[in-house]
């Protein structure tokens, strides 16, 4: 059986909205984690680098930067959501339909997300 | 609707590839029933397994579409995309050839969680009565009507990116028998299902109950492992 | 994942919940009020409060972070064994010592 090598497609089951919600829970975490030493860094130069604080904040006027911050506070926003919905599914009696809480989840970090960006304009 | 459906099929081991084939289409035909028709009147070097044919044994669990699937219990017309099917051997095991897996490593994990029954009595002794309706029994019954197809183990992502990850077949399993109140082996299965690889290498993605063609939702039953692992745990029970 | 890192990580995970929400209104309060260094800091500056808050807050993000990343590293990298607990040790001792700048930074400075 010469010829090309192919791999086996075996991951149908990444269209479903509870991986989906399983992978931006796990990815909202990895993005947070690369964030947080950045976030600790930058308040840090409250530290007789005042100058410099204001100087890093003044970049936060710039509209891409808000669209980031909004970003993050998208990230946290659905983190939290997925991370109350494992805790609820491993730890309360079992409901067989949650599609609609995880949904629900995502809904609400996206509005806490637009929120913050409308205000923060 | 064609009269023919073209059908991918994967032929190998490890390594191989996808070889495409035309079968004619029927009512109400069947995965199982293509793949029969390939190994019979195309080629019948095509390795595959199947034995009841009804849903009931879940010998003939392959990958259909990129999802894992009793193809017994799988009609065309619920998979045919744009004409076409692709079906491959489960994800998740080693193969044997084309649509044979080798399943050895399932049932080992399934020793590994102390998924067998471990008695407290003997036949001199009284009956035990197990009243249905208890609540421990409740939960044995939601979880009892796995036959090991492997189709969960398959499906799950925490199998394949973690080769120690015992599964939710065997961890599944070893839940019914923790609500077995005949069960004396608790301790050591306890402590077997929290080891490394145990219930907590379960990230809840659900693709296990997704897939169950029983209807079990192993993610349940591991998150009451969970919880009965952290109870031993807290009491000292658990080392 | 062994027993006692999935329980500190739940346990993290439900004590940072209202941390959260508190540090969301925090936010949304701050964008609204200013986020100058001498608005930001008039406010911080000095409180016992604001320290505690957010000195609880890096060290459960801390743990909760680190096993988190232990856990993703275990599944989608070739780490294993001892290189992958100096992984997580490393980044949440990182994240400690950063945050307890960041708070003194901005609480005592």
């Amino acid at each position: 059986m010469s010829g090309l090598n192919q791999r086996l497609h075996t991951a149908g089951h990444r269209r479903d909205l509870f991986w989906v919600a399983a992978i931006v829970h796990r990815v909202s975490g990895i993005l947070l984690a690369c964030f947080l030493p950045i976030h600790f860094l930058v308040l840090g130069l409250a530290i007789e680098r005042t100058a410099a604080l204001d100087g890093f904040l003044k970049w936060t006027e710039l509209p891409a930067v808000k669209i980031a911050e909004a970003g993050l506070v998208f990230l946290l926003a659905v983190h939290l959501l997925g991370g109350i919905r494992v805790l609820l599914i491993e730890n309360l009696t079992w409901r067989p339909s949650q599609k609609r809480l995880a949904t629900a989840a995502i809904g609400t970090a996206g509005v806490v997300a637009l929120l913050f960006f409308l205000r923060a304009l | 609707m064609s009269d023919v459906i073209a059908v991918s099929i994967w032929r190998g081991r490890g390594e191989g590839r996808y070889v495409d084939y035309e079968v004619p289409r029927l009512d109400s035909q069947t995965v199982l029933d293509v793949v029969t028709y390939v190994q019979r009147h195309l080629d019948p070097t095509l390795s595959y397994r199947f034995a009841c044919r009804v849903g009931v044994c879940g010998s003939c669990a392959m990958t259909v579409n990129g999802r894992p699937r009793w193809t017994c219990r799988t009609h065309v017309e619920k998979v045919v995309a744009d004409g076409r099917v692709e079906i491959g051997p489960l994800a998740n095991l080693p193969v044997v050839k084309d649509l044979a897996t080798d399943m050895t490593r399932f049932f080992e994990k399934w020793q590994q969680a102390k998924g067998a029954f471990t008695p407290s009595k003997t036949r001199h002794d009284k009956v035990a009565h197990i009243m249905p309706a208890s609540p421990a029994r409740v939960e044995v019954d939601k979880a009892i009507e796995c036959i090991n197809c492997g189709v969960c183990y398959a499906a799950c992502d925490s199998v394949r990116w973690n080769p120690d990850y015992l599964g939710p077949a065997a961890l599944n399993r070893a839940w019914t028998l923790v609500n077995d109140e005949r069960d004396a082996g608790n301790k050591a299965r306890l402590a077997a299902v929290a080891a490394a690889g145990g219930c907590h290498s379960c990230h809840t993605h659900q693709s296990c109950a997704q897939h169950c063609p029983q209807a079990i939702n192993p993610t349940a039953s591991i998150a009451g492992l969970k919880q009965r692992t952290l109870g031993a745990y807290w009491s000292g029970a658990l080392t | 994942m062994t027993l006692r890192l999935y329980l500190l990580q739940r346990l993290t995970a439900a004590l940072m919940v209202p941390l959260i929400v508190g540090h969301l209104a925090t936010i949304i309060y701050a964008t609204h009020h200013g986020v100058s260094a001498a608005e930001i800091l008039g406010r911080t500056r000095g409180s016992l409060g604001w320290a505690l808050f957010y000195g609880l807050f890096v060290l459960l993000a801390a743990m909760h972070a680190s096993i988190g990343v232990r856990s993703v590293a275990a599944d989608w990298t070739s780490l294993r064994g001892r290189p992958l607990t100096i992984l997580m040790w490393g980044f949440g001792v990182l994240l400690l010592l950063l945050g307890a700048r960041a708070i003194y930074a901005v609480v005592a400075s």
